[in-house]
């Protein structure tokens, strides 16, 4: 009785703690032109399990996070050494188009940057050129509800996004990425223009969205990191501004129990 | 170091202060200046226009109304009978012909027919024309020309007249009329929208969202703007080589069908055209290009986010955006295009044609072609005419202008109030 006991919370401790990698850096070398911005970057990111990437500014963690899209492919110059997997196929091979890149693994930025278009084409644009042939109204009330707007937005459906409070964007940014149904969600200090109780709101549905989703954030905010996150990338920068990894650890046992010194004094606040 | 009376005394501090804001109020009235030197030279500059435009006219009947009907000074006071006995029986045989063929004399209404008889018949000659201002405060002057002057007499007039937009270009600058002229200027504006839009906002297009930061394409944009800079002349010069001289068979429409009338010479609508959207193809780029730069790189990002391609990018996100500022600039840049005169002389515009262009091979003068004929001939009265198609001229501007500013504020209103 006792046995079978026990073997039963093992099963289910085992099943709480069951964790697919879905991201996989492997040495991960980004420049911009000549300037080495992170060297070396190594880390895995789990499957619905929210990952945060902290550290100083100029770190590269920005710069890891777009890295995991391909965004980076935007700026004139950047390349990358080293490998990106996702679900185990590397997303730098030739062959990879970075469109689908994206659309499997979306971004919301740091300021909000809805469409100037109205909230309901926000919502269906993104999952109209991505030929998307289902109900266009169901789409946009489960994509607004997933992000915690509905009920705020649900009778203004056609007025201009852009004059929705900054919070209220920001989740609508937040419904946009998840409406063409990404398996990942990288945010880019997604609350850091935003007030105190907006910045709550955020975390509350970034709580929520991981029973779905991947994600992936980068915050200035040990507070949210701690929060939200259940795993914790630290980054530090050296003497040449060059970014790399310090330590990657579970959140709690990165602020709790910090192996590095250099972690220990950034997130207790002696530098940043 | 004691840094307390670094910055000086209380008296110091007040007195510089003084000196400060004197600086400030120097600064201040040499821009009121400035700004009222340009106003004053914008309103010099419409004042004499339309100084020229309004006036005293001194005139000589070639045949007076009193000879044709005794005792009538005017043709206006001739009855319907007196009007048509004039007209069957004095107007040359040619002309009467020539009118009788469109409709007969009966058909024709009172007013026609005194047009008819005062253009074919009385035939006022210009004897001396006198401006607005002249005329309001010189009136004497103008008394004592006519009385100097046998069978003379002085009409207040305004050569900027309905039939004046509608009028066939004469040789008699008080029938004269810019039709031909208006026709050609739109004709001409259609071909170089036709051409230069399509082009320039693409090549825009191209040069600001696909174009890599490389030397090839830094030196294609310095030559961009550097051909918005060349002289318009060499425009025309390049015109005549290529459209007019090389591609003749093409802008003659000699290669499409035999229908077309073959005096012009390649030096039709269509050379015009091109060489004027030659003109303005930089214009256009680079005001595009403007265009799109102001559109914020957050839009862009935050479309590639949710996996849109680059084309879905541009043509869903940028350009809606962009487009009021990219038709004000192609309208501004159709604007310089419209009062462009150098050019289209050196591929030889007609300076005087009857026949109105019917189509892109046609012979063609524009409104500043012939401001710059009429301006150009001695006689008084042809100062008068130029004076009126300068105002048609700027009307027109004016009118272009206000559409660009009226489409502009149009598409960001509806912007801002929805989707």
């Amino acid at each position: 009785m006792s046995s079978t006991s026990y073997a039963q919370v093992v099963s289910a401790d085992q099943a709480n703690n069951y964790k697919e990698t879905v991201i996989e850096l492997k040495d991960v070398n980004i420049r911009y032109g000549s300037f080495l911005a992170v060297k070396d970057a190594s880390l895995s990111i789990y499957q619905k399990h929210v990952t945060a990437f902290i550290g100083p500014s100029g770190c590269g963690k920005s710069t890891v996070l777009r890295s995991i899209n391909r965004m980076n492919d935007m700026i004139p110059g950047s390349t990358l050494k080293g490998q990106v997997l996702f679900n185990g196929h590397d997303l730098y091979e030739p062959q990879v188009d970075a469109v689908l890149v994206r659309r499997k693994i979306g971004m919301v930025f740091q300021k909000p940057n809805p469409f100037p278009k109205s909230i309901y084409e926000n919502i269906a644009w993104g999952a109209r050129i991505n030929g998307f042939k289902g109900d266009y109204d169901e789409l946009v009330e489960t994509s607004l509800k997933g992000a915690a707007l509905w009920d705020e937005v649900k009778d203004k459906l056609k007025q201009n996004a852009l004059r929705l409070s900054g919070g209220q964007q920001q989740r609508l940014c937040i419904a946009r990425a998840i409406a063409v149904q990404p398996e990942i969600i990288l945010m880019d200090e997604p609350a850091s223009a935003l007030d105190p109780i907006a910045t709550g709101r955020i975390e509350e549905l970034i709580l929520e969205l991981k029973n779905d989703y991947t994600i992936i954030i980068v915050t200035h905010n040990m507070g949210q990191a701690s929060r939200v996150s259940d795993y914790t990338a630290f980054f530090m920068v050296d003497e040449k501004r060059t970014g790399y990894l310090q330590e990657y650890a579970q959140t709690e046992q990165l602020f709790l129990n910090p192996q590095h010194k250099k972690t220990e004094e950034y997130i207790s606040g002696k530098f940043g | 170091m004691d840094t307390k009376f670094a910055f000086g005394k209380t008296n110091e501090v007040n007195s510089l202060m003084e000196k400060r804001r004197r600086n400030g109020l120097v600064w201040h009235l040499v821009f009121i200046l400035s700004t009222s030197l340009a106003i004053l030279f914008l309103i010099l500059l419409l004042f004499s226009i339309l100084d020229s435009v309004f006036g005293y006219t001194a005139l000589r009947d070639t045949v007076s109304p009193t000879v044709l009907v005794p005792g009538k000074d005017h043709v206006k006071e001739f009855t319907r009978e007196e009007l048509e006995r004039v007209v069957t029986e004095k107007l040359s045989s040619g002309i009467l012909r020539r009118i009788e063929s469109e409709k007969s004399i009966s058909e024709h209404s009172d007013k026609e027919l005194v047009s008819l008889i005062e253009q074919y018949i009385v035939k006022p000659k210009v004897l001396k024309t006198w401006g607005f201002t002249d005329s309001l405060f010189h009136a004497s002057e103008v008394e004592a020309f006519v009385a100097g002057e046998e069978d003379s007499y002085a009409l207040f007039r305004s050569w900027i007249h309905p039939s004046f937009f509608v009028g066939d270009q004469s040789s008699d600058p008080l029938h004269a009329g810019i039709r031909t002229a208006l026709l050609g200027s739109l004709w001409i504006m259609l071909i170089t929208f036709m051409f230069a839009f399509p082009i320039g906002v693409g090549a825009a297009i191209y040069l600001q969202e696909y174009a890599v930061d490389n030397r090839l394409n830094r030196v294609l944009q310095l030559n961009i703007f550097n051909l918005s800079a060349v002289p318009s002349i060499i425009y025309g010069l390049l015109g005549l080589a290529v459209f007019v001289r090389s591609m003749e068979s093409v802008t003659s429409g000699s290669l499409f069908t035999s229908l077309t009338d073959n005096t012009a010479n390649g030096r039709t609508i269509l050379s015009g055209g091109l060489t004027l959207a030659l003109l303005v193809l930089p214009i256009i780029i680079i005001n595009t290009q403007e265009a799109l730069k102001a559109v914020p790189d957050s839009l862009r990002m935050s479309s590639y986010g949710i996996g849109a391609t680059k084309w879905q990018t541009i043509w869903y996100q940028v350009l809606p955006v962009s487009v009021d500022r990219i038709l004000t600039g192609t309208i501004l840049a159709l604007s310089r295009a419209l009062g462009e005169t150098a050019p289209l002389v050196v591929i030889g515009a007609s300076t005087f044609i009857s026949v109105d262009p019917s189509g892109i091979f046609s012979k063609f003068t524009t409104l500043p072609i012939q401001i710059y004929q009429w301006s150009a001939r001695p006689q008084g009265a042809y100062r008068n005419i130029a004076a009126a198609a300068i105002v048609s001229l700027l009307i027109l501007l004016l009118v272009m202008n206000s559409a660009a500013i009226y489409t502009r504020d149009k598409i960001s209103k509806k912007k801002r109030l929805e989707s």
